[in-house]
């Protein structure tokens, strides 16, 4: 590798809207030559065969293991790595954790460069999974919603109420009990199954 | 008021004495509020472990000693009040393999001599035949399984890092990776065997206590600053565990044991599989050929639960011989440092002893171990990467 080409990054990731969100901030940024690998079968092969210069995975996957046999020498491994670790970076170490990435250095890229591509995935990752609970959370409106109106409909029927007043009665009963609309919804629900 | 404390694990039944601590309540009554947290990779463990977002962990023994030196990683140094276990790896061979290691060998096939003296043999004949050398699976450059491999092939003449592959695959990869070729063989901890011969994809050929007596496998590890500053908590931990590994150990609550270590959270497998663990009585081949030992695993009988200096050498020894560091005086004495018999001694309230064996570990081949002479000790194998 010369010292002014773009290094050469690899992601390890199954999860391949991450893995797209991490390439493309990664491209933004000016460093243009990442393969994503999403197949963990024959992963030692696939790297050597890419020869990169940087790996980057993420934590929840169970290969990171096989990845650290890279750190040894012996007739398998061609190009030691090392994890990117800095006795004295104990922060950037506990960021990366925390965001559920780490990345990996192959012998001979200087650690100055690979800083900015570690601090990269650590924004990217965090961006990722900010989105994954504004997901869950939408989602979870979503059912809330839907837990709302079914209720309501119960209401409507056994109390000959509009979809006005039984809202309201499900508002000022959560108020009274100090509970969620959606978790007097739920028990409503709940209490006509069982009174089926 | 109690301790908030998160522990990690790996799903794999040598984490009984903790889970079980936890579930069975022997934590909180010690005044311990613990929080477990699985998790999918070694590299997890030791990291999360290092970094202080756990205060103690189910760890591979070889890793706390390899932070504790800071080879192939940050050095951290760990110790160890309580081995969770002794023994309970195995090591299984697709059907391919089982049948050309029987159609060499010369002897009793539990006899680890014969199988890797006929393991020799069919490396041999692969080689003159252009065949790809064999691979054989395990979990972690600084295992157990690494070292138990390594050990067994080397006294049959074969070379692990000249004449086979050893490749590292996380523990839930292994039963495909013999399923579908990627390795011949492997050697890992329960219950993945037993899923492997359930599956008939695998033979067990030998339970890891037919090549060590008596071998160290996983301990509760915890940072030295945290233990040096937390003495008491750590002393409650330790009792929990005496207690736990004794419930496990009566047969009578083995049952019990198997579905607490079985739910989805934990190990999340069929508990009739951990408790043929537990139990030492194993299904070896699909045609539901049984072998009974009463060493398979050992969880705080026999006095497994007191961590043995004599132990952290031998592990120390074997990344000698394998390359992976030197040989010197000071980071033998802080490999045995690790393991912490007098932290396990005043949390059981009475001072325990060393196994009175000359030798500790009891290995098919080789001479006897002593820490003392790990030079004279290495210089019997012929096979190895030290050189004195």
């Amino acid at each position: 590798m010369s010292a002014e080409s773009s290094p050469k990054i690899v992601i390890v990731d199954e999860s391949p809207i991450r893995a797209a969100i991490l390439e493309e901030g990664l491209r933004e940024a000016g460093f243009t030559s990442v393969v994503h690998i999403s197949e963990m079968q024959s992963l030692l092969a696939r790297i050597y065969a890419l020869d990169p210069d940087v790996i980057v995975i993420d934590l929840e996957n169970p290969s990171r293991d096989v990845l650290e046999q890279m750190f040894q020498v012996s007739r398998a491994v061609r190009r030691p790595i090392a994890m990117f670790v800095d006795q004295s970076d104990a922060a950037s170490i506990q960021a990366s954790v925390d965001a559920g990435v780490s990345a990996y250095i192959v012998d001979g890229l200087k650690k100055e460069r690979l800083k900015p591509i570690l601090d990269l995935c650590i924004s990217r990752f965090n961006a990722f999974s900010k989105l994954q609970d504004e997901l869950d959370r939408a989602k979870s409106a979503l059912e809330d919603r839907k837990v709302i109106d079914r209720a309501k409909g119960i209401l409507m029927k056994l109390k000959g109420l509009t979809e006005e007043e039984a809202y309201v009665l499900l508002r000022s009963t959560a108020m009274r009990e100090k509970k969620k609309i959606s978790e007097i919804a739920q028990s409503i629900l709940t209490a006509s199954e069982l009174l089926k | 008021m109690s301790t908030p404390l998160h522990i990690g694990f790996i799903p794999l039944v040598d984490a009984a004495a903790l889970i079980v601590a936890v579930d069975k309540g022997f934590t909180a009554a010690e005044g311990l509020d613990v929080t477990l947290v699985r998790e999918v990779s070694w590299s997890n463990v030791r990291d999360k472990l290092n970094i202080g977002l756990f205060d103690a962990a189910h760890l591979l023994a070889p890793v706390a000693i390899a932070s504790s030196l800071g080879l192939g990683h940050v050095k951290v140094p760990i110790v160890a009040p309580f081995n969770l276990g002794l023994n309970g790896n195995a090591i299984t061979v697709a059907p391919a393999l089982h049948a050309a290691i029987l159609a060499e060998i010369d002897g009793d096939p539990f006899d680890p001599m014969a199988t890797a003296l006929a393991l020799a043999r069919v490396v041999a004949k692969r080689r003159k035949s252009g065949a790809e050398p064999l691979t054989f699976g395990m979990t972690f450059p600084f295992s157990t399984h690494n070292y138990q491999l390594r050990f067994w092939m080397a006294a049959g003449g074969v070379d692990p890092d000249e004449d086979v592959r050893l490749v590292v695959l996380p523990p839930p990869y292994m039963v495909d990776s013999l399923r579908n070729g990627h390795v011949d063989a492997f050697c890992v901890g329960a219950p993945w065997n037993s899923i492997a011969v359930d599956f008939g994809i695998g033979r067990i050929l030998h339970f890891v206590s037919d090549i060590l007596v008596s071998a160290v496998e996983k301990v509760l590890a915890v940072r030295q600053d945290w233990s040096e500053k937390n003495p008491d908590v750590v002393a409650a931990l330790v009792r929990a565990h005496i207690r736990a590994a004794e419930f496990i150990e009566q047969p009578q609550n083995r049952a019990e044991a198997a579905r607490i270590l079985g739910q989805p959270e934990r190990i999340g497998v069929d508990p009739e599989v951990i408790q043929r663990t537990l139990d030492g009585r194993l299904k070896i081949a699909s045609d539901g050929t049984m072998r009974e030992s009463g060493r398979y695993l050992l969880v705080g009988r026999e006095g497994a639960a007191r961590p043995d200096p004599a132990q952290a050498a031998w592990l120390y020894a074997q990344m000698v011989r394998w390359g992976q560091t030197a040989l010197r005086p000071d980071a033998l004495r802080t490999a045995m440092g690790v393991f912490r018999p007098d932290l396990y001694d005043i949390a059981s309230g009475h001072q325990g002893k060393a196994s009175e064996a000359s030798d500790a570990i009891g290995a098919f081949a080789g001479p006897a171990f002593n820490p003392e002479d790990i030079a004279g000790h290495l210089a019997a194998f012929r096979i190895g990467r030290w050189k004195p």
